[in-house]
């Protein structure tokens, strides 16, 4: 499919009677990396990565039997699994007869490769395995097995979802139906078909009805021998397994419990379809280059470390990046810890270094990997600038919590240009480029993460002495509003939190205007005094904040009064409008 | 310290019964020795704490130790927690009881391999009160360590300010917020009046058996008791919190300060005798076992240099 691309090099292989058709890109020098495509593609499916994993790489893309231009034998029995793994290892032994290759594999091509990683015909020839959308057809029928015998209504129910994701599989057992529909014109139908599902725009490939045709031998010549009495199937070669959430094709549940096949497993989820290579191939490449890199001797990237999967008691945020600002203190602290005691890797950020550190001192005591920023969240390029130190270490983040926000309270008619500055570029500007700079990364990284915006209940109850910053909370709600709509396509959840009087340190900083500095502490001191009778802790919010983060709630109310301000503006705003030109003395 | 001008800052009072007593050289060591003792026994049970034991077998066995080392009252009994008892994980939000929190009583919990545990005892010893507290761990326990040594920062805290005279509701509320920095709770508010610290005094020695009600030794209690109403009419308070009843300089006397920290189900605290004269204030004993496990981890000179 798509524009083709003429190689470097090409090769002829023999497997038997078959012969296979072999391109090879970039330095030989490179470590070798094998790419297996599935059904019903050809090695064009890889089109798009190999310009980016050539310059790095070896690289080798070959057609498997029936499809592209290798041979296709008539017989379906030629199409068992124990031919599929002699011609990958006829092709490794070509292209790399005295390194171990790392292995990349697509849909049929992985369900094969699994074959091949667990069987010894290629023991010690393969370095590291990256399984994208293709599960091993033994470890599926055990995965079956499993969820039947153990009849509780949930995990039958997760087979029900894969059959009905397998549809097509019964089909292609279909006598004539299938191979008809391939000849009838599904070739030049396919474009059209994958752009409707898949949204992928790819041109016609001329091989298409064949690979189409003869490809559905795969699924008759192994599908149920192996899926109705499976073999256990187990492997030493490191996986690395890209788990594309809205496949259509494979649901996500069938992957679950590998570990108990594999020694060393890594996992990433991205929310996209099927065909992960075509459409976020960048984002396959750098999976590709961090695994083997890693097995090649070099070190463990910060986002494949959070991706490795142990057999363990998995904590609820495990394998997570998470980010909060204003995670010195208070509502950033505590939510920072509880996503930390909930096995995320997490970023405390402050203008205030020592607090971040603290924070992320007590986030490792905690079990977490932590790190402290400094960083102005109102500053774009300090926040840009810190958007792309996280990209480069950490990788795109799962969670982010805008939290950062400073007080201000006082007549609006004495708040002057500059209070406003100063309020707006925290409250406001901060929670802009936190959404704006994450959310990008979240989306390009397909991410189905979690944006966080800490608004006020103020956002919602006007008041006469809180005119700033409450205006900026309503705008930080609204800002909310509209960013969940416009990610809810892409599976990123926005949140806003509501928090009502709750005692953070921000009681103990916030700026009255228009009174002179002496009053000031009078009236911090009278405000942290009526915080602390409430006595709602910023631990409620964090508990709020991670129940959200379950729930996907688009707004948070935490303490009775920010429930009873919501309740107010809706059913009497007149009311709250008249309470809005209350004087509370402080 | 100068113990000369202590001795002369006694004599200068007019009234020493105006705040209650005023420490004498004779009756600082006298306080040492029953302190000491406290720190012994608390130490000495804290060797033979076993996986399975409870809370209230660890109090008894503090309670028959300090018995036969002829203390010969208490302004409380010993108190043990183990777990998450040692952070009083969720009592800290009740306004219970009058300020009267009955969770702190030793319960059945038993202790197991990583549990941190305090240790709580008050002796009387010839008529000297001590009151201390001392944490640990049964094995290892990384959210303790960092505790505890954190908790230098308070003792170090509560002195300075002490000496600069500041009102003792003001110093509980800076060691609020030295919590707040630090990102842990202030459990102490979990104790009765939610106290930081309260005071001792000097009973008569009288070795004939003396009587507890609800673990708490009735001598020292009526005595504590008198000075709050003594104080009350004063306009000061032997209870130390950052409640408006707090709201006076230090007043001379012995204190036993006791923050108590918590974090995520750890809590840990030590408790110790402050001096408090007209003129100075300084801890009663230097040589005690938080003070030696901080010069261990090389920590006091940090404490100096702050």
């Amino acid at each position: 499919m798509g524009k083709v691309r003429t190689a470097a090099e090409t090769l002829r292989v023999r497997s038997g009677d078959v012969e296979l058709a072999v391109n090879l890109y970039g330095s030989e020098k490179n470590p070798v990396v094998v790419l297996v495509h599935g059904y019903p593609d050809s090695s064009q499916v890889w089109h798009k990565a190999i310009p980016l994993l050539a310059p790095r790489y070896r690289v080798v893309a070959y057609d498997v039997r029936g499809a592209g231009a290798s041979s296709a034998p008539k017989a379906t029995a030629a199409y068992a699994l124990e031919h599929l793994v002699a011609d990958l290892a006829a092709v490794i032994d070509a292209v790399s007869p005295d390194r171990a290759v790392h292995l990349v594999a697509h849909d049929w091509g992985s369900i094969q490769s699994w074959e091949a990683v667990s069987t010894e015909r290629l023991k010690g020839r393969i370095a590291s395995y990256t399984s994208i959308s293709g599960p091993s057809l033994d470890h599926a029928g055990y995965w079956i097995m499993q969820r039947l015998r153990s009849g509780a209504p949930g995990e039958v129910a997760k087979v029900v979802n894969q059959l009905m994701h397998s549809w097509y599989i019964g089909a292609f057992h279909l006598p004539l139906a299938a191979p008809l529909a391939w000849k009838m014109g599904m070739d030049q139908l396919w474009p059209k078909l994958l752009e409707r599902m898949e949204g992928i725009r790819e041109d016609t490939v001329p091989t298409q009805a064949r690979d189409g045709q003869h490809g559905l031998k795969l699924y008759r010549a192994n599908f149920r021998e192996r899926v109705f009495s499976p073999r256990e199937r187990r492997t030493a070669v490191p996986v690395q397994l890209v788990v594309p959430t809205r496949d259509r094709f494979v649901s996500v549940e069938l992957l679950d419990g590998l570990e108990q096949w594999v020694d060393q497993l890594w996992r990433r989820d991205v929310a996209a379809g099927h065909w992960l290579q075509l459409s976020h191939p960048e984002l396959v490449a750098r999976f590709v280059s961090e695994f083997v890199e890693l097995h090649e001797g070099g070190s463990e990237s910060a986002s494949l470390r959070r991706a490795r999967v142990s057999g363990g008691n998995k904590l609820k945020h495990a394998g997570k990046l998470a980010i909060v600002t204003g995670g010195g203190s208070g509502i950033g602290r505590e939510t920072l810890l509880a996503l930390a005691e909930q096995g995320a890797e997490v970023v405390a950020v402050d203008i205030d270094l020592t607090a971040a550190q603290r924070s992320a001192q007590l986030a490792g005591l905690l079990g977490a990997t932590a790190h402290a920023r400094k960083v102005d969240v109102g500053d774009a390029q300090a926040m840009e600038a810190f958007a792309g130190w996280v990209a480069e270490t950490l990788g795109a983040p799962d969670i982010v919590v805008n939290n950062a926000g400073i007080g201000m309270a006082g007549r609006f008619l004495d708040t002057g240009t500059a209070d406003w500055d100063g309020i707006l570029r925290v409250n406001l500007w901060g929670v802009i480029h936190g959404s704006r700079l994450f959310g990008r990364q979240m989306v390009a990284a397909g991410k189905r993460g979690n944006i966080v915006n800490v608004a006020s209940a103020l956002a919602f109850a006007p008041s006469r002495m809180l005119s700033a910053y409450a205006t900026t909370k309503a705008a930080v709600a609204m800002l909310s509003d509209c960013l969940r709509a416009e990610l809810a396509d892409q599976g990123i959840r926005v949140t806003s939190v509501c928090p009502g009087v709750i005692d953070t340190p921000i009681t103990g900083s916030t700026r009255f205007v228009g009174v002179a500095e002496e009053e000031q502490a009078r009236r911090r001191d009278g405000a942290r005094r009526l915080y602390g009778r409430r006595n709602l802790k910023p631990k409620a919010v964090a508990s709020a904040i991670l129940r959200a983060l379950d729930s996907g709630e688009p707004e948070v109310l935490v303490g009775t009064e920010a429930h009873g301000a919501r309740l107010l503006s809706r059913l009497s705003p007149a009311l709250s409008r008249r309470l809005a030109r209350m004087e509370l003395a402080l | 310290m100068s113990s000369a001008r202590i001795a002369t800052s006694a004599e200068r009072r007019a009234d020493p019964r105006v705040h209650g007593w005023d420490p004498a050289i004779a009756d600082l060591d006298g306080f040492r020795q029953a302190q000491r003792l406290a720190y012994r026994c608390a130490e000495a049970i804290a060797a033979e704490l076993t996986p399975g034991m409870t809370e209230r077998e660890a109090a008894t066995l503090m309670r028959r130790w300090l018995a036969a080392q002829g203390a010969e009252d208490c302004f409380h009994q010993p108190f043990a927690w183990f777990g998450d008892r040692t952070a009083f994980d969720g009592f800290i939000g009740f306004r219970h009881l009058g300020g009267f929190n009955p969770a702190f009583y030793p319960g059945s919990r038993r202790l197991e391999e990583g549990m941190p545990f305090i240790l709580d005892c008050a002796p009387t010893l010839d008529g000297y009160t001590a009151d201390i507290g001392y944490s640990g761990c049964l094995g290892e326990n990384r959210i303790l360590d960092q505790l505890m040594d954190d908790l230098l920062e308070y003792r170090v805290l509560i002195l300075e300010q002490v000496r600069q005279g500041r009102h003792l509701s003001e110093i509980a509320l800076a060691v609020d917020r030295l919590c707040a920095r630090h990102g842990y709770e202030p459990r102490h508010k979990a104790y009765p009046f939610q106290v930081l610290a309260h005071r001792v005094e000097k009973l008569s020695a009288d070795k004939s058996k003396h009587r507890s009600v609800l673990n708490f030794g009735v001598r020292n209690i009526a005595r504590l008791m008198r000075g709050v109403a003594q104080g009350r009419r004063e306009g000061w308070s032997p209870l130390w919190s950052s409640g408006s009843a707090s709201d006076h300089p230090p007043t001379p006397g012995l204190w036993a300060v006791e923050p108590h920290l918590g974090f995520r189900g750890v809590g840990a605290k030590w408790e110790e005798l402050l001096v408090v004269t007209e003129e100075d204030a300084f801890w009663l004993d230097d040589d005690v076992p938080q003070m030696r496990r901080w010069a261990q981890r090389g920590l006091l000179p940090l404490a100096k240099a702050a």
